[in-house]
C-alpha cells in the first residue's frame, strides 16, 4: 500500500495552492494514503489551511525556528529524518519543490521523477520532457521510497471540505546546516491574481516594446480580471520582472483563458500554457505559430487592437 | 579543506581555485524534436546536437570570474558518448582549461551523475561548482541539488547573478515569488538560470587553440560508481496537440466569440 507524504509549500503565513494540487497527484495513486507535512518556524495557520484537504490523512507540523525561509539545505534533512513511514515523497514543481526535492531524494540514495503529469500506478508516471514535444513513461522501483515533483499545471486542486488531524511531530535532526543564508526577496507584488492560479492570464511579448508600453497589458487583464504574464523575450528585455515569465524555465500554467499578445509561440514558451482551456492569439503576423495552437487568432497590430479590446469589455 | 589541495582555502590568493562547470550534448533547442514511431525514445539521428544552453551561461560565468582573477582554472566535464567530446572542444574553445569526458554508453540518471561529478571533486580539489539549472532533453532539474547533497554543501539553484567575496557568495535566485537572495559558504554547488549572462561566441583562432588544450577520457566504469536506483523511461508518445481554433477578423468579433464562452 501506498503511505504518501506532501511537502507543504508556503510563504511562512499562508499555504500555496500548489501544495492543494500536490495532494490531487497523491490522492490518484490507488488506495494510497496521504499525509502532508508542514515545516515552518510556526505552522498554526498553515496547518490548519492543509488539515482542510480533501483526501488527506492527517498533517504534522515541524516547527522551528531555522524553518522560517524555506531553505532546500535547511528543510532536506528535517525530510528525511522522517522518510521511513513512507513509500513516496511528493513536492509541487514550482521553484520550491524544484529546489527541495532532488535534495531529499539524493540523501534518501534515490533518484527522483520530475514534473509528474499523470499517474499510472504507484510506481509508473507520465511526464513530459523535452519541453514538452515528447511524455515520457517512466517506471521507478519499487523496493525503494519514491521521490518526485508534481507538474501542478496537470492537477485541479482537491476541495477544502476535510478536517484532518494535525499533529505537531518531533524533529529529530540536530544538525541543521548554517552554510546557507537567507537574505531577502525582492517581488513586485501586485494586487493582481497570482500567475500560477489565475483563471484568466493576459501575457505579453517582445512586441511591446517597453515596459511602458505593457500598461496596455495590465489595463486589459485588470478589466477582465486576470493575472499578467510574459514571454521570455521580454522579460530578458526588463519590460517586466522574471516571475512573470510563462513557459518551459519560467512558470507552468493552465488557466481558463489565455492570451498571448504579440508573442510568436515558441515551443519553450507554448510548453507552458498547453493545458489552458481556452488560448487567445492577437498577432500582426498571420503565419506565427502561436496560431496553431489558438482557439481564437485575431491578426492585428496589437498597438491599436489592444485598446479596442480593453474599450469594448466595459 | 580536500587532500589533494596544498593550502588551505584562506591561505591560497584566490579563495576559489578551480571551477567544475558540467556541459550536456543535448538536441540543439532549435529542433523540433519527434517521438520515433516505436515509442522507444525520440529521434536523434542526424538531429543538431549541442550544449545544453543553460550550460553555456554556467561556462561562461565561470570563465567571467576566472577573467576578474577570483579563480585559476576552469575545467569542463560532460558525462555521455565519445560524440560529447564536440561539445567540450566547444567549452575549450570558449576558454576553460580542461575538459573531462566521463565515457558512458548507457544513460546516467542525475543521482549518477551527481556522484560522477563529486568523485571529479574528490580527486581535483574543486572549490565551486556550476551547472545549468536543467538540461533542454530530460527537463530533469536535479543534478545540481542532488551534487550539492551528497557533497554536504550549500546549493543555489536557478541562480541570476553570482557575487563572490572571499569563502563566501551572494546569489540572487530567480523563483516563483520573484528574487531571492541568499548567503553561502564556500564550497557550493550553483545551478544557472538564463538571464545570468550571454554566453560569448567561439572565434575561430580559439578553435584551434582548443585543440592543444587537455581532452581527458575517463571510463564510466572505472569510477566505480553507485548510480542508485534506476529510473526507466518505458515508453515515449508525442504529447495531446491542440488544434488549430477560429481566425476573428476583428476585435468585436473577438469579444463575442469571448462572450459566448463565458469568458468575457
Ligand atoms: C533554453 C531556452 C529556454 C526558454 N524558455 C522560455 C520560456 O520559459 N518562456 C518563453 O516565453 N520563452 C522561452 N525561451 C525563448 C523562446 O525560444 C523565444 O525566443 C521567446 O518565447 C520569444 O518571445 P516572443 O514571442 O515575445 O518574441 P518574438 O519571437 O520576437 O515574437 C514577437 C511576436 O510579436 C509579433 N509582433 C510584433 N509587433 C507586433 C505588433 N505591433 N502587434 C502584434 N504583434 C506584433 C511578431 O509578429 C512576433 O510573432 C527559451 C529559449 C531557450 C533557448
Amino acid at each position: 500500500m501506498s503511505k504518501v507524504l506532501v511537502i507543504a509549500e508556503h510563504d511562512g503565513v499562508m499555504l500555496n495552492p500548489s501544495t492543494a494540487k500536490t495532494v490531487a497527484c497523491a490522492a490518484s495513486i490507488n488506495g494510497a494514503i496521504v499525509d502532508i507535512a508542514v515545516f515552518a518556524a510556526t505552522a498554526g495557520p498553515i496547518a490548519s489551511e492543509a488539515a482542510k484537504l480533501a483526501s488527506i490523512a492527517r498533517v504534522v507540523t515541524y516547527e522551528r525556528s531555522e524553518n522560517k525561509h524555506a531553505l532546500a539545505a535547511v528543510i532536506a534533512p528535517q525530510i528525511v529524518a522522517v522518510a521511513g513511514e513512507y513509500t513516496h515523497i511528493f513536492g509541487p514543481s514550482t521553484t520550491f519543490g524544484k529546489d527541495l526535492m532532488p535534495r531529499v531524494a539524493a540523501l534518501l540514495g534515490v533518484n527522483q521523477i520530475s514534473d509528474i503529469m499523470s499517474v499510472e500506478s504507484s510506481h509508473i508516471f507520465k511526464r513530459p520532457v523535452y519541453a514538452g514535444s515528447a511524455i515520457a513513461t517512466v517506471e521507478a522501483p519499487m523496493d525503494t521510497i519514491l521521490v518526485a515533483t508534481v507538474r501542478i499545471a496537470s492537477y485541479s486542486a482537491v476541495t477544502s471540505n476535510n478536517s484532518a488531524l494535525i499533529e505537531s511531530g518531533s524533529p529529530s535532526v540536530v544538525d541543521i546546516p548554517t552554510h546557507t543564508r537567507f537574505i531577502e526577496v525582492k517581488s513586485g507584488a501586485t494586487d493582481r491574481p497570482d500567475l500560477q492560479t489565475a483563471t484568466k492570464v493576459v501575457s505579453g511579448g517582445r512586441a511591446l516594446a517597453s515596459a511602458e508600453n505593457f500598461d496596455i497589458i495590465y489595463k486589459l487583464a485588470d478589466k477582465l480580471g486576470a493575472g499578467v504574464g510574459a514571454s521570455r523575450a521580454a522579460v530578458d528585455a526588463g519590460y517586466v520582472p522574471n516571475e512573470m515569465q510563462v513557459g518551459q524555465t519560467g512558470k507552468i500554467i493552465a488557466p481558463d483563458l489565455y492570451m498571448a499578445i504579440g508573442i510568436s509561440g515558441a515551443i519553450q514558451h507554448l510548453t507552458g500554457i498547453k493545458d489552458a482551456g481556452t488560448i487567445v492569439a492577437i498577432n500582426k503576423d498571420e503565419e506565427a505559430p502561436i496560431f496553431e495552437v489558438a482557439d481564437i487568432g485575431l491578426v492585428a497590430d496589437l498597438f491599436t487592437a489592444i485598446p479596442e479590446l480593453t474599450e469594448a469589455l466595459d | 579543506m580536500d587532500n589533494n589541495d596544498p593550502l588551505p582555502l584562506g591561505a591560497r590568493s584566490n579563495e576559489v581555485e578551480k571551477i567544475l562547470v558540467g556541459l550536456k550534448r543535448v538536441v540543439d533547442y532549435n529542433v523540433r524534436v519527434r517521438v520515433k514511431s516505436d515509442g522507444s525514445d525520440v529521434e536523434t539521428d542526424g538531429v543538431k546536437m549541442s550544449i545544453n544552453p543553460f550550460d553555456e551561461i554556467a561556462l561562461e560565468e565561470a570563465l567571467r570570474i576566472k577573467e576578474r582573477g577570483d579563480a585559476s582554472e576552469v575545467i569542463v566535464i560532460s558525462v555521455g558518448t565519445v560524440d560529447a567530446q564536440q561539445q567540450l572542444r566547444t567549452g575549450l574553445a570558449m576558454g576553460a582549461d580542461h575538459a573531462i569526458l566521463v565515457e558512458s554508453d548507457s544513460s546516467v540518471d542525475p543521482l549518477g551523475l551527481a556522484q560522477t561529478f563529486k568523485s571529479i571533486i574528490d580527486r581535483d580539489g574543486i572549490d565551486l561548482v556550476i551547472l545549468g539549472k536543467q538540461a533542454i532533453d530530460d527537463d530533469n532539474s536535479q543534478t545540481a541539488q542532488m551534487l550539492s547533497a551528497i557533497w554536504g554543501r550549500p546549493q543555489a539553484t536557478f541562480a541570476s547573478k553570482l557575487d563572490i567575496a572571499g569563502n563566501k557568495a551572494t546569489v540572487t535566485r530567480e523563483v516563483d515569488a520573484g528574487l531571492e537572495v541568499i548567503e553561502i559558504d564556500l564550497p557550493a554547488v550553483i545551478s544557472t538560470d538564463l538571464r545570468m549572462n550571454e554566453p560569448r561566441y567561439v572565434k575561430l583562432p580559439d578553435i584551434m587553440k582548443a585543440r592543444k588544450k587537455p581532452l581527458e577520457l575517463i571510463a564510466m566504469a572505472d569510477l566505480g560508481i553507485d548510480q542508485g536506483p534506476e529510473i526507466k523511461s518505458v515508453m515515449f508518445e508525442p504529447p495531446l496537440e491542440r488544434e488549430r481554433g477560429v481566425m476573428v477578423n476583428d476585435v468585436a468579433s473577438l469579444v463575442a466569440v469571448l462572450k459566448e464562452k463565458g469568458l468575457a
